[in-house]
């Protein structure tokens, strides 16, 4: 029988909610890493046991974790049960140090501070944790000061891949409200080399040689924050979705609107169309139709739903003539957030879509968005949610 | 043995459930301790102290017999009750957040 597992990263902790594939009855198990913020946890393409966790505190830095069991047990990666032929544990996987040295080229130390000003680089959490398509050792870390790093041995040890920070552009990158963060990273199923990456404030960017030299593609976007609003790099990019059937085709929820590119971000459109607020954080794609795609917006200004409705907007047209859907969510006196990593699409033939409020909600649409009903309704703040489909 | 208290983040990382107890070659001091207590546990290393520059996390304090012992030197030697293992090691999170 099939079903789902939800990953869900919360301000204090991890939780598991899982449902065969009618998603109607679950089991909520958690909270995992308690009193831990968990900015995000990701399962494995290549194996669904294999689920990383990033784990951070303000007081103690940053854990990665990691599950080979699907999410029933834990370690860290090199400080648990793995020994070193000493007999110890062995490993640093929350190590995560900036490559700077002179052999990658092009060293990058600063970039632009809020006041305008230049700013040393300074590691302080992993946002978004990325499995490969293809191997559960291979994960990709998108981290705070906004940097790419991978771990090809399960997350025991971590190299930056430099070329993203040091193409070019990394002085005019700059800290939006969350921090300078690489939130978003985004793998071509159908060429290994190619992946995408989205910095706040910096924009989005892609490799086509495996992470060795980056390109920003930006154009088309338009920052008003910015001297030059259409420059090549330092746009607020929230979120970038692609449905990997059309893997050229990519979405943005931008600070300023919505905008799809068909050419694997070589040139963006606007699509907001209709929608009541160009603000939002999270953007998705249907599992089974690229013309399909899903976002919340938000107020930009207060970032809370706008007239107190939480509204999710699907357009069935590749953007633009957006339809609100409603059926089972709070039409009134609702003021929660819906982050950027918090929302997802499962790959059951009904395709559900999955988001987690600031509240605490977690709610769950087994039919791409037209019947919505909460999983959970008290959770701590929800910062990030993944599906697993299980078959 | 040197004994050490973690706060109750650090323990439930490390999967102990009370204080720890070390054996430090002298000098007896708090990068010394460290260095035994990350030895013993690698997944404590970067939560205390900095990978790299090795110094103290902002939010974490060190305090022994009454005493704040986070601003010392870190190579300064620890009173004698610690190093007897009369008293610990206290590491502490600061008190902020919600």
């Amino acid at each position: 029988m099939s079903g789902v597992r939800v990953l869900v990263g919360t301000r204090k902790g991890a939780f598991i909610l899982t449902s065969d594939e009618r998603r109607q009855d679950w089991k909520v198990e958690g909270p995992l890493f308690e009193g831990w913020e968990i900015f995000h946890l990701k399962g494995s393409p290549a194996d669904p046991d294999r689920i990383y966790a990033s784990q951070s505190s303000g007081w103690f830095g940053q854990i990665m974790q990691r599950s080979d069991d699907g999410g029933k047990t834990w370690t860290t990666p090199g400080g648990g049960p793995e020994k070193s032929p000493q007999g110890w544990p062995a490993g640093e996987s929350n190590k995560f140090v900036y490559d700077d040295s002179a052999e990658t080229g092009k060293p990058m130390t600063t970039h632009q501070w809020y006041d305008g000003t230049q700013h040393p680089w300074e590691f302080k959490r992993v946002w978004h944790v990325e499995p490969s398509l293809h191997d559960p050792n291979t994960v990709y870390a998108g981290v705070e000061d906004a940097a790419l790093f991978r771990s090809t041995d399960g997350g025991t040890t971590w190299q930056e891949l430099a070329g993203l920070r040091g193409h070019g552009t990394g002085a005019s990158w700059q800290p939006g409200a969350g921090g300078m963060c690489l939130h978003t990273i985004v793998q071509d199923p159908s060429n290994s080399k190619r992946i995408f990456v989205a910095i706040s404030a910096a924009g989005c960017f892609r490799t086509d040689d495996g992470g060795e030299t980056w390109t920003p593609i930006n154009r088309g976007l338009r920052s008003p924050f910015m001297p030059d609003a259409e420059a090549e790099a330092g746009h607020c990019v929230h979120h970038v979705a692609m449905n990997p059937a059309r893997p050229e085709r990519l979405y943005m929820q931008n600070h300023f609107g919505v905008l799809r590119s068909d050419n694997a971000g070589d040139q963006w459109q606007d699509i907001r169309d209709n929608l009541p607020s160009e603000f939002g954080f999270p953007i998705d794609v249907h599992a089974h139709d690229a013309e399909t795609v899903y976002v919340i917006p938000m107020d930009g200004n207060v970032r809370v739903p706008p007239e107190g409705k939480l509204r999710v907007f699907r357009s069935k047209t590749g953007g633009n003539d957006w339809e609100p859907l409603t059926n089972g969510l709070p039409q009134g006196n609702c003021f929660v957030n819906v982050l950027r990593d918090a929302m997802a699409v499962d790959t059951l033939d009904s395709c559900g879509i999955y988001f987690g409020t600031t509240g605490g909600q977690v709610y769950c649409s087994p039919d791409g968005g037209d019947n919505w009903a909460p999983i959970v309704r008290d959770l701590p703040s929800v910062f990030s949610v993944e599906v697993q489909t299980l078959r | 043995m040197i004994r050490v208290v973690l706060p109750p983040h650090l323990k439930v990382l490390a999967r102990i459930d009370d204080e720890v107890q070390l054996e430090v070659a002298e000098p007896v001091c708090v990068s010394t301790v460290l260095d035994a207590l990350e030895a013993r546990y690698p997944m404590l290393k970067g939560t205390i102290r900095d990978h790299v520059s090795r110094k103290r996390r902002a939010m974490v304090r060190f305090f022994a017999c009454g005493e704040d012992l986070s601003h010392d030197p870190t190579d300064t030697p620890l009173p004698a009750a610690i190093a007897a293992g009369k008293e610990p090691l206290i590491i502490v999170a600061a008190i902020a957040g919600g």
